[in-house]
C-alpha cells in the first residue's frame, strides 16, 4: 500500500523507527511546513482556542478580569437556564422548526429528482434544472426580503387570496414560512445529489425492466430506488445529526416582534443574550447545551447506521 | 405543461394507463414547483417599476403611466449600496483565494497514504466538524486578537473548510497514481508535483470549491453583522438587511420626502429595486458555472 519513500534512502537496513521517521521528515518537510501548516494553525486558533473558552460557561465572565479572574459559578448557569420558564419554549421551537423542516424538506429534493428523471429530453431537463437551482444563489437576506414582500398585507399572496393578513406577525405562520421558503430555495439544489445517483442507475437494467413489461412503480422500485437508497440514507443521517444546529441567519431575518412566540430559537436567544446584552457566561452555557445535544444526536445516529449498515458508520 | 414536458407524444400514448396517470401528476407537480419559483420573481420585477402609491393601493398594474424608475434611480445613486457592493466583491475574492489555497494545500498531504501524522491531523480536523466553542468564545477570541472591525475577522475563521478539504482529498485520490510515481522517478519535489502536475488536472474541483466559497461569502451576513461596525466596511448583505429586513433605507434614499406616509411607501418600493439590483450579479453568473455543479456534488457524495 505505501510506496517506498522517494530519493536515496530506500533501505538502509536495521535503522530504528526513530531514525526512519527523521529521514522521512527530512525528505517530506514541505508537506508539513507548506501544505498542512496554514490549515493546522487556522484550526488551532479559530476552532480549538474557542473550545477552551467554553470554560466561560462555568463563570460569571467579566471581560476585564478574564476567564481565570472571573468568579467560578459551577453549573448554576445551566440550572438557571433549564429551570427558566422560557427554556422549554425555546427548546420546543428549535426542535419543531428542525424536525418539521426535516420531515417536509427532506423528501422534497428526492421527489424532484424522481420527477426530473422522467424528463427525457436532456436539453429541456437542463433548462428546468437551471430554474430550480436559481433560488439557491439568492442570499438569506434577499430571500427573507422577498418573503416579507410577498406576505405583506398588500403583497402577492394576499392579492391572490383576496385577503390582507400580515403573515409576518403571526406566530402560527412562522414555521410554515420558514420551512416553505427553505424548500423553495433549497430543494432544487439539493436534488442534484439524487439526480446524479439516479443517472448511475444502469440503463440496461431499466430497459430490461421496460421490456419485461414493468410499469412505472415497478421500475422505480426495482431500478431507481436501489440506485439512490444509500445516498438517501447518508443524507438522512447527516440531517438528523444536525437537527440542533439549525441556522441562525434565516430565523433571525424572519423574526418580528410579534412572531417571537414561535420564532425565538436557541441560537437567536444565545445571540441576543450574549452579544446584545453581554451576558457572556450564561449565553455560552446555553450554546454549549445546544452543542452537546447535537453531538449526542450525531453519535447515536452514527451508531444506528452502523447497526443497519453492517458495521459501516459515517 | 404536460404536453410540453413530453418529448414525443407517441411514446406517451403507448404507455399503460396507470403510468400515464402517474406521469401526468408528476409533470403537474414539477410544473407547479417551477411556477412557484418563477412567479414571485416576475412579480418583484414588475412591481419594482410601479409608482409607490399605486403599488400600495392597487398592487400590480399595467397602466404604464403609473410606471416609474424612481426606485432604481434612488437605489443606484445611493453611495452606501456601492460601498456594499465593493466590499462584498473584495471580501468574496479575498476569501475565495485564501480559502481555496489553504484547503487545496492541506488536502494534498491528507490524500497520501504514506503521509505520517495523517491520522493525527485527520482527528484534529474532523472533530471541528462536530464540536466547537460556540458563538461567545469565538467572539471574545476575535476581540482579544484585536480583529474587531477588521475584515480579517470574517475572512480567517472560516478560511479552512474541513468539508471542502475532504472533497478535494477524495478528488486527488481519484487521480491515477502513475502520475505521482512518474514524478517521484523524475525527482520532482512535493511542491513541483503539486503545482505542475496535480493542480492542472484538478481544475473542475477547484472551480467548484471556489464557486461555493465565493457565493457563500457574498451571501452571508452574520459574521459581518457582529464583527464589522464601520459603515465603510460593511458588505452588501448588511446594507440590504437594513433596507429589506429592518425597513430602514439608507438616509439619502428617502430623506427628501416630507410626508411620513409617502416615505414609508417609497421605502417599500425601494425593497423591490434593491432585491433586483443586488441579486443580478449572481443571477447572471451562475448559469456559466452549471457544468461544475454536478461534479462538485458528486465529489462530495463520495465520503473520504
Amino acid at each position: 500500500m505505501s510506496k517506498p519513500p522517494r530519493g536515496t534512502l530506500a533501505r538502509t537496513g536495521g535503522s530504528t523507527r526513530a531514525h526512519s521517521t527523521l529521514v522521512y521528515l527530512r525528505q517530506h518537510w514541505q508537506l508539513y511546513v507548506f501544505f498542512i501548516m496554514p490549515a493546522f494553525l487556522l484550526t488551532v486558533i479559530f476552532r480549538y482556542i474557542p473550545m477552551g473558552g467554553i470554560a466561560i460557561a462555568f463563570t460569571d465572565y467579566n471581560p476585564i478580569q478574564g476567564i481565570l479572574g472571573s468568579d467560578f459559578v459551577g453549573v448554576s448557569h445551566f440550572t438557571r437556564f433549564l429551570s427558566s420558564p422560557d427554556f422549554l419554549s425555546y427548546l420546543v421551537n428549535t426542535l419543531k422548526l428542525s424536525v418539521f423542516g426535516l420531515l417536509w424538506g427532506f423528501p422534497a429534493p428526492i421527489l424532484l429528482a424522481f420527477l426530473l428523471n422522467r424528463i427525457l429530453s436532456k436539453k429541456r431537463k437542463q433548462k428546468i434544472q437551471l430554474v430550480l437551482y436559481m433560488p439557491n444563489f439568492i442570499s438569506v437576506i434577499v430571500l427573507c426580503g422577498i418573503v416579507r414582500i410577498l406576505l405583506s398585507p398588500t403583497g402577492m399572496v394576499n392579492m391572490l387570496l383576496g385577503t390582507s393578513v400580515n403573515f409576518m406577525t403571526l406566530p402560527s405562520a412562522f414555521r410554515t414560512i420558514y420551512i416553505a421558503s427553505g424548500i423553495w430555495q433549497g430543494a432544487g439544489w439539493s436534488s442534484i445529489i439524487y439526480t446524479a445517483a439516479l443517472s448511475n442507475a444502469s440503463k440496461d437494467l431499466k430497459e430490461a425492466a421496460v421490456i419485461d413489461g414493468a410499469n412505472l412503480i415497478q421500475q422505480i422500485r426495482a431500478v431507481e430506488w436501489p440506485a439512490i437508497k444509500d445516498t438517501v440514507l447518508i443524507q438522512f443521517i447527516m440531517s438528523v445529526g444536525n437537527i440542533m444546529s439549525i441556522g441562525f441567519e434565516k430565523a433571525y431575518a424572519l423574526q418580528t416582534d410579534l412572531n417571537m412566540a414561535s420564532s425565538e430559537i436557541i441560537s437567536t436567544y444565545v445571540y441576543k443574550l450574549g452579544l446584545i446584552q453581554a451576558d457572556f457566561g450564561f449565553s455560552t452555557a446555553v450554546g454549549l447545551f445546544n452543542t452537546v445535544i447535537n453531538v449526542i444526536l450525531l453519535i447515536s445516529m452514527n451508531a444506528i447506521v452502523k447497526k443497519m449498515n453492517d458495521g459501516k458508520g459515517i | 405543461m404536460k404536453a410540453k414536458a413530453i418529448k414525443k407524444k407517441g411514446e406517451f400514448a403507448k404507455l399503460p394507463t396507470g403510468d400515464k396517470a402517474i406521469l401526468t401528476v408528476a409533470y403537474i407537480i414539477l410544473g407547479v414547483f417551477l411556477l412557484a419559483i418563477i412567479l414571485p420573481v416576475i412579480y418583484i420585477i414588475l412591481a419594482s417599476f410601479i409608482d409607490p402609491v399605486t403599488l400600495q393601493n392597487k398592487g400590480l398594474t399595467f397602466d404604464f403611466s403609473k410606471w416609474t424608475l424612481t426606485a432604481y434611480e434612488r437605489v443606484m445613486t445611493n453611495s452606501q449600496i456601492w460601498v456594499g457592493f465593493k466590499n462584498a466583491l473584495l471580501y468574496s475574492v479575498e476569501f475565495t483565494v485564501l480559502s481555496v489555497a489553504v484547503t487545496l494545500l492541506a488536502a494534498y498531504p491528507m490524500s497520501r497514504p504514506d503521509f505520517r501524522g495523517r491520522g493525527f491531523f485527520n482527528v484534529i480536523f474532523v472533530i471541528t466538524m462536530f464540536f466547537g466553542g460556540g458563538l461567545i468564545p469565538t467572539y471574545l477570541l476575535i476581540n482579544d486578537l484585536g480583529l474587531y472591525d477588521n475584515p480579517l475577522a470574517i475572512l480567517l475563521p472560516g478560511a479552512f473548510s474541513v468539508w471542502n478539504m475532504i472533497i478535494a482529498r477524495t478528488y486527488y485520490q481519484g487521480i491515477p497514481r502513475d502520475l505521482q510515481e512518474a514524478a517521484d522517478i523524475d525527482g520532482a519535489s512535493e511542491m513541483q508535483y503539486f503545482f505542475k502536475i496535480l493542480l492542472p488536472v484538478c481544475t473542475p474541483i477547484i472551480a467548484t470549491i471556489a464557486m461555493w466559497n465565493f457565493v457563500g461569502m457574498w451571501n452571508s451576513y452574520f459574521d459581518a453583522m457582529i464583527y464589522l461596525n464601520s459603515a465603510s466596511k460593511q458588505p452588501l448583505q448588511l446594507v440590504l438587511r437594513s433596507i429589506l429586513i429592518q425597513s430602514q433605507p439608507e438616509p439619502g434614499m428617502v430623506s427628501d420626502i416630507q410626508s411620513t406616509a409617502q416615505r414609508a411607501q417609497l421605502a417599500e418600493l425601494l425593497k423591490y429595486a434593491t432585491i433586483i439590483i443586488s441579486s443580478l450579479p449572481l443571477m447572471i453568473m451562475y448559469p456559466f458555472f452549471q457544468k461544475y455543479f454536478d461534479n462538485g456534488i458528486m465529489a462530495g457524495a463520495v465520503k473520504g
